[in-house]
């Protein structure tokens, strides 16, 4: 039996003109999925689906159905089995695809939709004909056309018949790359990947940042790292993964500026550096996984005081989530284990014991300015390393 | 016909291959790090293991953080079977099984049913399988684990695995699957997804690589028991530094595969190897005709297994009786077949690899006429 995936656009149906530029980037989006993972697969656009046959037989249909779960941009979508436009392999498919869920349920429908108005049957007389085969066969079943367990969906479409069962739920959101590019600032820990995922879900394509300070910081943690931002592209493709070396400026600010305003200058710092990246990347704005009073450099003071060095918007998308809100959508995308993998990062090193939690901008300006940083800055843009992670 | 050495028992263990040997020796003599420590000789050993990992799960098709190395088949079995039964222990006290499983899955249970679970142990038709409406039966909301093997060791008998997640969903029940698939490993394609199966047992030295190492597939989600305890590694399911040097040998043997390719070439090779036994007067064949091909069990009439091992193992020909685990014990497994005690105390098990040749097997059929010729016959 012939199995194929039915993809139903989420949001896109809502977009009017611009639909079918959005559906070419979702199909673009599929296939680059696919073809990095499972093998060649050709696709039919067709009345707001998307059909997704596979081009050989042993091709592995699970993982494909997997790596389908988590392309953005999709409502829904249906594992179905091809038949031909004929009454009894309708309904001989029907039953051999679908038997073993509907022996394991308690109710069903039959659902008939028929694009094909020349088929010879009726989308009530189908629905009737089906119905009255799987009640037959399967004696354990009810229908029940209210709330059944299993709706049983026969599509008569131009060249075959499409047979599934329920629709499973998609990833939602936009197709990753129609929205634009934005620089994430990923550190290692629990927030940044989940920040990452919540902004690839709206469409746009990410460049990851991630500051190093060896020896202070390890190889291990920068592996952690990519290790995350490589579980984010499985869902917004790959991921441009920039990695700056950020001892210099942090050895300076342990030397020369008070030990309360530590972080914020260095996340003032790191901002200023994001930003000039982002804009050679193609940035639209920066993205943090900053939730409001987290930490000490999260409170709104001192948020104010990272935000105002940068040019560019600065989205947060995690900002009024608790944390364990953020746990939940860490562990749901695969993130967690290894973020709670404990290896210093850049800003755990040099924490300061009491962090000034209401700092002003007048106060850390002040501080900043007992150092040139543009050379510094200068120095870690020029040997920012850059790699593709997918 | 003259052959120096005809090694016929490649389901008791096979020759390493090449690669196998060669990532044995990079990881005893170049990459002998700690795959746990902070620095760059741990970090290599470490992008060692977890391309090791990385193989044996795409030999699965499975996810590699659901891949845990063990030190074989045996640790593997009971890992999955008391791991999953004291975990579930608590949403029922039925665990099945069936009565042709290898010794470490066997064993597991009679301890489960010493420690108060009620153990039912399938039976098999005179080929060694199981059927489907035995395990629909079986299967309650009270079963928390069924345990099969995938490929019988004794006869090659494939198990109906596939059916047990159906089982299980029909009849809304907790259990855990575990699917044993020692033999089956390397030898037929396995997809975990489409299989169903929450654990699989594999063994590094049954598909050419080394001794001593193995794994286990525990479905994402799934929590086990850990039967050891210790210092983190394998995250804590199976604590110990890793044993690189055979995790190495493991992933050179994984990467050296051809399952399809060698599946059908076995099967050409055994339905020939097969045509010329049953041509014999005096050989039985034990094995069903759509058993594993790897495969061939076999008795020769009135000649003691044992015997018969003896004198062909003196023309360089190595096979073995029944399994090879169990020596000297009338094999249980083809006990449960209901096969006659007869054609038990004369059967013996050809082994087959993707090596094998038509010569070995052709050696083999005449080194058997001469047995049947020469040899003195029980009354």
């Amino acid at each position: 039996m012939k199995e194929v995936i039915l993809v139903k656009n989420g949001e896109l149906a809502l977009k009017g003109l611009n639909r079918s530029t959005f559906e070419d980037i979702l199909v673009k989006n599929i296939k680059r999925r696919l073809t990095h993972s499972v093998g060649k697969f050709t696709f039919t656009k067709s009345q707001s689906t998307i059909i997704i046959e596979p081009n050989e037989e042993d091709l592995d249909f699970e993982k494909a159905v997997e790596v389908i779960g988590k392309v953005f941009g999709i409502a829904g979508y249906s594992r179905a089995a091809l038949s031909e436009k004929d009454l009894e392999d309708i309904k001989n498919v029907a039953l051999s695809y679908l038997g073993d869920d509907l022996r394991s349920v308690k109710t069903f429908k039959v659902n008939a939709k028929r694009s094909d108005k020349k088929f010879p049957l009726t989308s009530p007389e189908l629905c009737r004909e089906v119905g009255a085969h799987l009640l037959r066969n399967i004696p354990s079943l009810k229908v029940d056309v209210h709330n059944p367990d299993i709706i049983v969906t026969v599509e008569v479409r131009d060249k075959h018949v499409f047979i599934h069962g329920n629709q499973i739920k998609g990833a939602g959101g936009m197709p990753v790359g129609s929205a634009g590019r934005v620089a994430l600032l990923v550190s290692g820990g629990i927030d940044s990947p989940v920040a990452g995922w919540m902004m690839a879900k709206r469409g746009l394509q990410l460049t990851a940042i991630h500051f190093a300070a060896p020896p202070y910081t390890s190889k291990r943690a920068e592996m952690k790292v990519r290790e995350l931002v490589s579980i984010v592209s499985k869902y917004s493709g790959r991921v441009n993964f920039a990695v700056v070396n950020f001892t210099e400026i942090q050895e300076t600010i342990r030397e020369k500026c008070p030990e309360e305003l530590f972080t914020i200058i260095m996340r003032r710092l790191m901002m200023k550096i994001a930003v000039r990246l982002a804009e050679r990347d193609g940035c639209g704005a920066l993205v943090t996984g900053e939730s409001l009073g987290q930490v000490a450099s999260q409170t709104l003071g001192a948020l104010a005081c990272t935000n105002a060095v940068s040019t560019i918007p600065v989205f947060r998308p995690l900002i009024g989530m608790d944390k364990d809100e953020i746990i939940t959508i860490s562990r749901k995308i695969g993130a967690f284990e290894t973020s709670v993998l404990p290896y210093e990062d850049c800003c755990t090193v040099f924490t300061p014991k009491h962090p000034r939690t209401r700092p002003t901008l007048e106060l850390i300006e002040k501080a900043e300015s007992a150092v040139n940083w543009d050379e510094m800055i200068e120095r870690a843009i020029a040997e920012t390393r850059y790699e593709a992670v997918d | 016909m003259i052959m120096s050495e005809c090694y016929l028992d490649n389901s008791a263990t096979t020759k390493p291959c090449k690669k196998a040997v060669e990532n044995m020796l990079y990881a005893l003599e170049t990459c002998w790090g700690n795959p746990s420590s902070l620095h760059d000789k741990g970090i290599e050993a470490d992008e060692l293991l977890l391309k090791a990992r990385k193989a044996v799960a795409s030999a699965l098709s499975a996810n590699e953080k659901e891949i845990y190395f063990t030190s074989g088949g045996t640790e593997g079995n009971n890992l999955a079977i008391f791991g999953a039964a004291y975990k579930n222990r608590r949403k029922g006290n039925r665990v099945i099984t069936t009565a042709v499983e290898h010794p470490s899955v066997q064993k597991a249970f009679d301890r489960l049913q010493n420690e108060g679970f009620e153990v039912v142990r399938l039976k098999t038709d005179p080929f060694g399988r199981v059927s489907k409406e035995d395990l629909y039966e079986a299967i309650d909301e009270k079963t928390v684990l069924v345990s099969m093997m995938y490929v019988n060791n004794e006869v090659g008998a494939i198990e109906p695995v596939e059916e047990i997640r159906k089982a299980v969903r029909f009849k809304n029940s907790p259990a855990l699957i575990h699917v044993d698939a020692v033999q089956a490993f390397g030898k037929l394609p396995i997809n975990v997804r489409t299989l169903g199966a929450d654990l699989v047992t594999v063994s590094s030295h049954k598909i050419h690589g080394p001794k001593g190492v193995g794994a286990i597939y525990i479905r994402d989600g799934v929590k086990l028991q850990s039967v050891a305890v210790g210092g983190g590694q394998e995250r804590d399911i199976r604590p110990g530094t890793e044993a690189m040097p055979n995790i190495a040998g493991f992933l050179g043997a994984v990467e050296s595969l051809t399952v399809k390719e060698s599946l059908q070439k076995l099967t050409k090779l055994r339905d020939e190897f097969t045509d010329k036994l049953r041509s014999v007067e005096g050989i039985t064949v034990n094995s069903p005709d759509d058993a594993l091909p790897y495969i061939v069990n076999l008795s020769l009439n009135k000649l003691n297994s044992e015997t018969v091992l003896n004198f062909m193992s003196g023309m360089g020909i190595y096979v073995s009786s029944g399994s090879a685990c169990s020596k000297g014990h009338k094999s249980p497994v083809l006990t449960a077949m209901g096969l006659s005690d007869e054609i038990i105390n004369s059967s013996i098990r050809v082994s087959l690899s993707r090596y094998t040749t038509k010569e070995e097997l052709d050696f083999f059929v005449e080194a058997s006429e001469k047995a049947l010729k020469t040899l003195a016959k029980r009354r």
